[in-house]
């Protein structure tokens, strides 16, 4: 199973992005393999629809699990339609998520958050 | 001839500004604020018309579809996904150019209008109003202002515009004769005002300023104006009356010393336009 998790730097120690279609970078991490890829999240540089273009991007990877903070509501649609479970991240490190998940301790986010939360200072929401 | 009344900045009073200097010259009025259409209220003429605005969006017929992504793939806007075997359309997003019907190479997308808006049309006793109004909820103002720019003509048209420097604003104020840039004395309507600027200078549309809730006394605006040798064309004192009369949804004009203010105005405008036609 490919887990991926939303992340602000290209690499494996890197924190955690709590947005989903505006983070940089996507971190995918391959259970069988146990290996580590790091791919640029195609959304930042969308003019719109960044979590849109976010979720087809996990797709095309063949991502089945996300871990993140907040997903949109496009995202969600996208994501739900391609049967990728999303998981809420609990603040920890990459490393830490993961083995959070593989021990079924992290939460599903079921809900969207309003369009464009993800937009720094937007009325000072994250 | 078109004249434009634009802002930069919200709250200025372009509506007061369009719809008083429409019904002093006795010009047509169209407001292309579409997401928030007021002027109306003041002109409160009788609705004749009413027409649907709609934009083509893509239908896919998954039958024909082979999945070939081509479609997902041009989309500029990600209106378009690819998930689970299925062409996903985020209509909202699709600003209806046309280009995933273009490439299907199987006929599986045909287009379907789907409704974003309207245009009422009216008669005050004198002069023909529009006004275009975007559904709530929508995201795309451009296609309603295109439709009503469409339904102008070549009658003398005031444009009421929406506020700040946006696509629906270079929409509106394209190919207008003269636009009017409305201010007010505060450093807010300075900043913006000059991004107004900006905006008709790169478009070259011949333009003035009208200053409202100005005061007597010189102020930050017309210190701008003068320095930038910017013509401005009329001002609007900060006064009671003013605001008595739009709080009750009245025109200035309907007052004997503001309807000679907006006449004055006019016809310094329509000198404007024939200077720069020169």
């Amino acid at each position: 199973m490919k887990i991926a998790i939303t992340c602000v730097k290209k690499d494996k120690d890197s924190m955690i992005d709590e947005r989903f279609g505006r983070c940089n970078y996507f971190t995918i991490y391959d259970t069988e393999s146990k290996s580590f890829e790091h791919v640029e999240n195609k959304g930042v540089t969308s003019a719109q629809g960044a979590g849109i273009a976010a979720g087809q991007q996990l797709l095309d990877h063949g991502v089945e699990a996300l871990i993140t903070g907040h997903v949109g509501p496009n995202a969600m649609k996208i994501l739900q339609s391609g049967n990728v479970s999303i998981y809420k991240c609990s603040g920890k490190n990459i490393k830490e998520e993961i083995d959070l998940l593989l021990d079924n301790k992290l939460e599903n986010i079921n809900n969207a958050v309003p369009p464009h939360s993800g937009m720094r200072n937007r009325h000072g929401r994250a | 001839m078109k004249i434009a009344v634009l802002s930069g900045k919200g709250g200025t009073g372009k509506t007061t500004i369009s719809t008083n200097l429409a019904k002093a010259m006795g010009w047509n009025y169209v407001d292309c604020d579409v997401e928030e259409p007021n002027g109306f209220i003041f002109l409160n003429p009788k609705v004749i018309k009413t027409e649907q605005v709609s934009i083509p969006v893509p239908e896919i017929d998954p039958s024909k579809c082979i999945g070939c992504q081509k479609c997902v793939n041009i989309c500029q806007f990600n209106a378009l996904a690819w998930a689970n075997k299925d062409v996903l359309l985020f209509d909202k997003l699709c600003h209806g150019c046309g280009a995933c019907s273009l490439v299907c190479g199987y006929g599986a997308i045909s287009e379907v209008d789907r409704e974003i808006g309207h245009i009422d049309v009216g008669n005050d006793e004198q002069i023909t109003c529009m006004r275009g109004t975007l559904n709530i909820g929508e995201p795309m103002a451009v296609p309603i202002i295109r439709d009503l720019k469409k339904m102008i003509g070549n009658e003398k048209t005031i444009i009421d515009c929406s506020p700040g420097s946006t696509c629906s604003v270079v929409a509106a104020i394209e190919g207008v004769d003269y636009a009017v840039l409305v201010t007010e004395p505060t450093a807010f309507g300075l900043h913006d005002l000059k991004i107004a600027i900006e905006l008709v200078r790169t478009m070259n549309i011949p333009f003035g300023i009208i200053i409202n809730r100005g005061s007597h006394e010189k102020d930050l605006i017309e210190e701008h104006c003068e320095k930038e040798k910017i013509n401005i064309i009329g001002k609007v004192m900060f006064d009671k009356d003013v605001a008595v009369l739009y709080s009750k949804g009245k025109l200035l004009v309907e007052h004997e010393k503001y309807k000679e203010l907006f006449l004055h105005i006019g016809k310094k405008v329509e000198g404007e336009i024939a200077c720069s036609l020169l």
